[in-house]
């Protein structure tokens, strides 16, 4: 027997030029924040942009976002809402502020229900806020998305570390493209990050110092954009569209698909 | 209208096994859908005839429904699945997205939410059948 609903993901993913999963081995070191204020960020820029909290057990950024009221529309599936800029999907317009327990093949079964029926439309890039680990969101990502790119994020702990090295190791044998590494939250000078980074091979991207201004940014993207870390989230931006020329923002003749 | 993303995955999935199969015609597609999918089967049905594609012509599509049943991890109890005890807008998200009923739906023994859906969830394509 065969999950039909495996065959038409690639179909809802065609008209996005560039995929990118914000991961890490650990929990807690920022993904969503950054993933939140990348998607922001590149819409800023005039980008048409998605944003898909793949991390049904403890989703944040509708928390960042602020979300209100926006629902998705059903039309031959579910089309999601636009919120500040952004086609924004999340497992909360569903579950609601409901703790949603579930086990790993629960997580891979609502993965690829809302990979097959979201409808995205065109965009120049779709963010995914992925859960920590190489479990089994990351698996299906990996396996699901053909043109995923991973942006991975770490703290200057070396704890953190660690479990990135595992990550990149998974990544590297599934053979998908890691764009590099952002050490989130410094609260010194210390290089053992980047160092540690072109040991493994990889860009060493942004370095973002501890921002204690973006708690109370918590739901007020304006704000959020204004904070030290969005500084340095633009200019992380501006690297990873620097490699990406031939994407253009909305309403620029020429948009081509990334090869 | 959920059932025409569906309805579209089934046309895709049962034209990539009708390829590889060498089927010149499909005569009959039997789908199997859980029922904590909650999809409207005339819906499904009406969907898939005007999605259907040469090849799908002269194709009959039956579509089963598998009643939904549960288990408690915590307990052991087992139960079937009954939209009754539901309101409609949590019938609604367990349409969008089956495995919310984690969030809606506690064990009636033990009132844990740590269950395991034995059956009755996802879209299976059962048999392409066709003529070569």
């Amino acid at each position: 027997m065969a999950d039909p609903r495996i065959s038409i993901i690639d179909e809802r993913m065609k008209e996005i030029d560039a995929i990118i999963a914000v991961s890490s081995g650990k929990g807690g070191v920022g993904k969503s924040l950054i993933a939140s204020t990348l998607a922001l960020s590149l819409a800023q820029k005039g980008y048409s942009v998605g944003l898909f909290d793949l991390d049904f057990t403890s989703p944040s950024t509708h928390a960042i976002l602020g979300i209100g009221d926006e629902r998705p529309t059903e039309k031959k599936g579910i089309v999601p809402p636009r919120v500040h800029g952004l086609k924004y999907m999340s497992i909360t317009y569903y579950s609601h502020d409901l703790a949603t327990p579930l086990r790993g093949a629960d997580v891979s079964n609502a993965l690829v229900e809302l990979f097959s029926t979201t409808r995205w439309g065109k965009l120049s890039y779709l963010v995914l806020d992925m859960p920590p680990g190489i479990g089994d969101a990351t698996l299906d990502a990996v396996r699901f998305i053909k043109n995923i790119e991973f942006l991975i994020v770490t703290t200057p702990s070396r704890l953190a570390f660690e479990t990135v090295k595992k990550l990149v190791t998974l990544l590297r044998a599934l053979r998908v493209s890691v764009l590099g590494v952002v050490e989130n939250m410094r609260m010194n000078g210390s290089k053992t990050i980047q160092q540690e980074t072109q040991k493994l091979g990889l860009k060493f991207l942004e370095e973002i110092p501890y921002d204690s201004m973006v708690e109370a940014a918590i739901g007020d993207p304006d704000m959020l954009l204004q904070t030290a870390l969005a500084d340095k989230v633009k200019h992380l931006c501006s690297t990873i569209l620097e490699t990406r020329a031939s994407i253009r923002p909305e309403g620029q003749r020429g948009r081509k698909r990334k090869a | 209208m959920h059932e025409w993303a569906l309805a579209e995955a089934v046309i895709k999935a049962a034209s990539e096994i009708a390829e590889r199969e060498g089927l010149k015609q499909v005569t009959r597609v039997t789908i199997r859908v859980g029922e904590l999918q909650q999809v409207e089967r005339a819906v499904l049905e009406f969907a898939l005839s005007q999605l259907k594609t040469a090849r799908f012509k002269n194709a009959k599509f039956d579509v089963e429904t598998e009643k939904a049943r549960l288990r408690c991890r915590v307990c052991g109890h087992t139960w079937v699945f009954c939209e009754k005890n539901l309101d409609q807008a949590t019938l609604e998200a367990i349409h969008f997205v089956p495995e919310i009923a984690h969030a809606y739906v506690k064990c009636p023994n033990c009132a844990s939410p740590d269950f395991e859906i034995e059956q009755g969830r996802g879209v299976w394509l059962q048999t392409v059948r066709g003529v070569k």
